[in-house]
C-alpha cells in the first residue's frame, strides 16, 4: 500500500495545479457545509430550547379530549345501559378541584406545577383603552414553571405575594400606554367587573407581541374579576427531563381525565417543519459537495487517460488490477483528506464570522447573536461524506485503470 | 555458450483477433527458450513477432494453445496468477522505455523491487549497483527527462534485471537509439543472455543484431518459418 501511495502522491504532486481546483471544490463544500449545519442545527437547537425553556412542558387544560361519562356508565361498565335526553347541568367553565389535581402531580419527583386562570381584559388608563390577556397565577409556584422571573427589568414576582392587587405587565404595554412602576389602572373584565391594580413589575421578553399583550396577577384576584371563584383553566408543569414530558402527560390525563398536552405534542407542527428545514439543507450543502466531488472525477479520469502507458508498464512489471486500482483511489482520498484538513477549519473560520453577526428578528425588540452548534456532528458528517463523495469520484477512473489491457497499450510502441 | 534447462515453451499457440475482420497474428507457433540463450525473432512488419512476444511473456493470452513457464501451464491461470509469474520470472524491455516520468532512475528501478517486497535497503542498494553496472552512476537521482535516449533504455533494462528474471523479454530494445546508444544496448542484452540461469529473447528488425543471436527464429505471417 505505502508503494501505491507513493505513486499515487507522485501522479497528484505532478499535476499540482489541477489537483489545487480540484481539492478547493471539497475545501469550499466542507467549509460551507460546516457553517451551514452548525447555523442550521444552533438554530434549531436554540429553538427548541426556548420552546422547552419557555413553555410549559405540559399544560393542563380544563378541557376533554372525548366527552365525559355519564357516572352510570362507570357503575355498570358491562349493563345494557342507555341514557336519553341527557341535559348536563350549566357550570362554571375550568378545571374543578385543581389542587387535588396538584397533589397528583406533586408525587412525581421534581416535578412542579402551577394553576393559572387566564382571560381576557380591558385595561383602561388615563382615557385609552388596550386588550389584554390577564394570567392568574400563584406568584410563589409561578416562578418555578414559567421564566417570567428572568424577563423582569423592574420588581419582581414575588412583589405580588406582598402586594396582591398588584399586576406585572409587559414592557411594550407600559410603552404604549406611557405607564410607570407604581401607576394604578383599571381592568375591565367582560362580564363587567372593574377592578384597580398597581403596576408592580414590568417584563421584557423580547416578542413585542408578548409584551404588549400578557400580564401577571394573582389568581385569586383573576377569579374574583372573571367571576370563576377556585377555578383555574390550565394547569403549567415543569418536569426534570424535558423528553418525559410525552410520558407523563398521558399518564396525568388518563388519571386526571383533563387533555394533558405535552410541549412535544403542542410543537408537533414546528418539529416537523425542522425536519424539513433540515432535509431541505443537507440535500443544498450536499450538492456542493457532489459538484466538488465532480471536480476529483475530472482530475482522476484525466490522470487515468494521461498515465495509460504507466499503468500498462505497472502491470507488465508486475502490478495487479487491484494495485493500480488502489493508486487512483488513494489519489480520491488524498484529495478528500486535504480538502477535510483544510475545509474543517475554514468552516469554524466561517462559523466564527457567523457568530459575530447579530440579528434582530421580526417581533423582537432585542438583538440576537446567530446561535451556532459547536458539536462534533456536523464536522464528522462533513468529513463523512466529503470523504466517499471523492472516493466514489475516484473509483470510476480507478476501474477503468484496473481495466487496462497492458498489451493493447505497449503493443503501440513509443 | 550451450543452451541448458527449458526456461519457456510455446505448444500450437495461436493468436486471432475477432471483430468485423478478423485477423491471425500469431499461427502454431512452436518454440522452446533455454537457459543460457539468446535469441533472436525477426520478421517483416506485421509478421506478429511482437504478439508472440507478448504471449511469451504472459501479458497478452493464446487463443489457443499452451505456454509453459518454467515447466507450468500458464493458459488455465487467472490475471494476478500470471502478474505473479511476471514479476518473479520475467523482465521487460520496450521499444521505448516506459519509465515513469515523475520517479528517479533510482525509484524506477525500484518499482519492481518493492512491488516483490524486497527490504528497502536491499533493494536500494540493487537498484543502485544495476545502474552502476550500466554505466549510469551518475544519473541515478535523474528524472527520465533529463537523460538520453539509450540512458533511458539502460534504466528501462536495469528495472528488468531488478527481480533477478529467468527470462528477458525485450521488443524492439534499439529501436530508437542512435547507433552508438544501440550498440551499447546489444552488447548489454547479450551479455545478460550468457548469465547463469537466464535468457533472453528480442524482438528486432535489427539484421546484425539478429545475426550475433543464438538463435533466430523468423515468423511470417504468424508463422514460425525457420528457428
Amino acid at each position: 500500500m505505502r508503494l501505491e501511495a507513493a505513486i499515487a502522491v507522485r501522479h497528484l504532486m505532478a499535476r499540482k495545479r489541477q489537483s489545487l481546483v480540484s481539492v478547493a471544490g471539497i475545501i469550499l463544500g466542507v467549509a460551507f457545509f460546516c457553517a451551514i449545519a452548525a447555523m442550521m442545527r444552533g438554530t434549531e437547537n436554540d429553538f427548541i430550547k426556548r420552546l422547552v425553556d419557555n413553555s410549559p412542558h405540559i399544560t393542563i387544560y380544563d378541557d376533554f379530549r372525548t366527552a365525559r361519562q355519564q357516572p352510570l356508565f362507570e357503575l355498570y361498565p358491562a349493563g345494557a345501559v342507555e341514557l336519553k335526553n341527557v341535559k348536563p347541568l350549566p357550570e362554571n367553565r375550568g378545571i374543578r378541584g385543581y389542587q387535588q389535581a396538584l397533589d397528583f402531580l406533586a408525587a412525581y419527583p421534581g416535578v412542579r406545577a402551577s394553576p393559572v386562570l387566564a382571560g381576557q381584559g380591558l385595561v383602561n388608563f388615563s382615557g385609552r383603552d388596550f386588550g389584554i390577556t390577564l394570567n392568574g397565577m400563584i406568584p410563589e409556584q409561578i416562578k418555578d414553571v414559567t421564566t417570567i422571573s428572568n424577563y423582569m427589568i423592574n420588581g419582581s414576582v414575588d412583589d405580588l405575594i406582598v402586594n396582591p392587587e398588584g399586576i406585572i405587565i409587559g414592557a411594550e404595554l407600559q410603552r404604549k400606554l406611557s405607564l410607570h412602576m407604581g401607576n394604578v389602572i383599571t381592568i375591565t373584565a367582560p362580564g363587567g367587573q372593574v377592578r384597580a391594580f398597581k403596576i408592580v413589575g414590568v417584563f421584557r421578553t423580547g416578542r413585542a407581541g408578548y409584551d404588549e399583550s400578557q400580564t401577571f396577577l394573582h389568581i385569586k384576584r383573576v377569579q374574583a374579576l372573571l367571576n370563576r371563584p377556585d377555578r383555574a383553566n390550565t394547569i403549567i408543569v415543569k418536569v426534570p427531563d424535558p423528553y418525559s414530558a410525552f410520558r407523563i402527560a398521558a399518564e396525568v390525563e388518563q388519571r386526571l381525565g383533563y387533555k394533558a398536552v405535552s410541549w412535544v405534542e403542542a410543537s408537533q407542527d414546528i418539529m416537523n417543519a425542522l425536519a424539513v428545514r433540515n432535509t431541505i439543507m443537507y440535500s443544498v450543502v450536499s450538492a456542493v459537495l457532489v459538484v466538488a466531488a465532480f471536480g476529483i472525477y475530472n482530475v482522476i479520469s484525466t490522470v487515468v487517460m494521461e498515465k495509460q502507458r504507466d499503468i500498462a508498464i505497472l502491470k507488465a512489471l508486475g502490478y495487479t488490477a487491484r494495485q493500480v486500482k488502489q493508486i487512483f483511489l488513494i489519489q480520491g482520498a488524498c484529495l478528500g483528506v486535504f480538502g477535510c484538513g483544510v475545509g474543517i477549519p475554514l468552516g469554524m473560520l466561517l462559523m466564527l464570522g457567523l457568530g459575530q453577526v447579530t440579528l434582530k428578528p421580526p417581533g423582537s425588540t432585542e438583538p440576537v447573536n446567530l446561535p451556532l452548534d459547536w458539536g462534533a456532528g456536523q464536522f464528522l458528517v462533513a468529513a463523512v461524506f466529503a470523504l466517499s463523495a471523492a472516493l466514489l469520484a475516484a473509483y470510476l477512473p480507478a476501474r477503468k485503470a484496473a481495466k487496462v489491457q497492458p498489451v493493447d497499450i505497449l503493443r503501440g510502441g513509443a | 555458450m550451450a543452451a541448458g534447462d527449458v526456461l519457456l515453451s510455446g505448444e500450437h499457440i495461436r493468436r486471432v483477433l475477432t471483430g468485423d475482420v478478423p485477423a491471425t497474428l500469431v499461427d502454431d507457433a512452436n518454440l522452446e527458450i533455454r537457459t543460457g540463450e539468446f535469441v533472436a525473432i525477426i520478421g517483416p512488419s506485421g509478421s506478429g513477432k511482437s504478439s508472440l512476444l507478448y504471449i511469451l511473456g504472459l501479458l497478452d493470452r493464446p487463443t489457443s494453445g499452451e505456454v509453459m513457464l518454467l515447466g507450468q501451464a500458464t493458459s488455465a491461470l487467472n490475471d494476478d496468477a500470471r502478474t505473479a509469474l511476471r514479476l518473479k520470472h520475467l523482465g521487460f524491455v520496450f521499444q521505448a522505455h516506459f519509465l515513469l516520468p515523475e520517479f528517479t532512475a533510482l525509484e524506477n528501478v525500484l518499482l519492481p523491487m518493492q512491488r516483490a517486497g524486497m527490504p528497502d535497503t536491499e533493494a536500494r542498494a540493487r537498484a543502485s549497483s544495476l545502474l552502476t553496472d550500466l554505466g549510469l552512476k551518475d544519473k541515478q537521482n535523474n528524472l527520465p527527462r533529463q537523460l538520453s535516449g539509450g540512458q533511458s533504455q539502460r534504466v528501462a533494462i536495469a528495472r528488468a534485471l531488478a527481480n533477478k528474471p529467468s527470462l528477458l523479454l525485450a521488443d524492439e530494445p534499439t529501436g530508437n537509439l542512435d547507433t552508438h546508444s544501440s550498440a551499447a544496448v546489444q552488447d548489454i542484452l547479450r551479455g545478460l543472455a550468457h548469465e547463469a540461469g537466464r535468457a533472453v529473447v528480442v524482438v528486432t528488425h535489427d539484421a546484425a543484431f539478429a545475426k550475433s543471436a543464438d538463435r533466430v527464429i523468423k515468423i511470417v505471417d504468424g508463422r514460425i518459418v525457420a528457428t
